[in-house]
């Protein structure tokens, strides 16, 4: 399991990408389903978004969003899925 | 400290102020929210209910959402979907596939210093509309586009 964040600041705001590897496995899939449904973004430890997924996000899921902020800050990106696994990464702002 | 925002989210379904106190001060890991994952509306059949399930009602007003989406995907396992508004105080964006079996894909959260500004990647196994809602204020306006799918994404 990994998650990779880029996190660049410009005027304010924050581009944050984050790619998060987890198969999001379906209902017909052998051992499923099995997926990501929580992800929590959060700047210098405040919550700013939340994100409740459904197993119809693709595999290895991507996300992309913006929140205001500083370069300097950390920006940390964590995940639950339905069997309890979790993951969670921290980047500073560039 | 602690958005209005998210103590009406939290309100249904737990202690809005000691739970937002705790997330807030990092106390809490995901795991612990998961009662927050609301499992009503991801389990809906059917976009009405989906809908409803969501925003109360399956009558929602278009208003200024922008959805991003191509009009044909080859792939329906990865299909890329953008969402913005520049509407004030955006507190929810949900994202509906109106022809897969189970039409909400994600529900969103926004706390304080969120844009409304979401992509990501969805899975569809047929040709459909998506609908993009956002709530603002008390109320939620959408964005219908229709994509048509060459291979369905949702058999694994």
């Amino acid at each position: 399991m990994s998650i990779r964040v880029r996190a660049q600041e410009s005027n304010g705001v924050v581009n944050i990408r984050a790619l998060m590897s987890h198969d999001m496995l379906v209902p017909d899939d052998d051992g499923g389903p099995h997926f990501i449904e929580t992800v929590e973004i959060a700047r210098n430890g405040d919550t700013v978004l939340t994100a409740h997924w459904n197993y119809t996000v693709s595999r290895n899921p991507f996300v992309q969003t913006e929140i205001d902020g500083s370069a300097g800050d950390t920006v940390s990106v964590s995940w639950t899925d339905t069997e309890g696994e979790s993951d969670s990464t921290e980047v500073e702002v560039g | 400290m602690i958005s209005t925002k998210r103590r009406v989210f939290l309100k249904g379904t737990l202690a809005a102020g000691t739970v937002g106190v705790a997330v807030g001060a990092g106390l809490l890991a995901p795991s612990k929210l998961l009662a927050s994952w609301p499992s009503e509306a991801f389990e809906a059949e059917g976009l009405e209910a989906a809908m409803e399930a969501v925003t109360g009602s399956s009558d929602i007003e278009d208003g200024d959402v922008t959805l991003s989406a191509p009009e044909i995907a080859e792939n329906g396992a990865v299909v890329p979907v953008s969402i913005e508004s520049s509407l004030d105080d955006v507190t929810e964006i949900a994202l509906f596939t109106e022809n897969n079996a189970l039409p909400l894909n994600a529900h969103y959260v926004l706390g304080d210093g969120a844009h409304a500004n979401i992509s990501g990647r969805i899975r569809m196994g047929e040709s459909s509309n998506v609908i993009a809602a956002v709530k603002s204020g008390d109320t939620w306006y959408k964005a219908v586009q229709e994509v048509k799918v060459t291979v369905g994404g949702c058999g694994g």
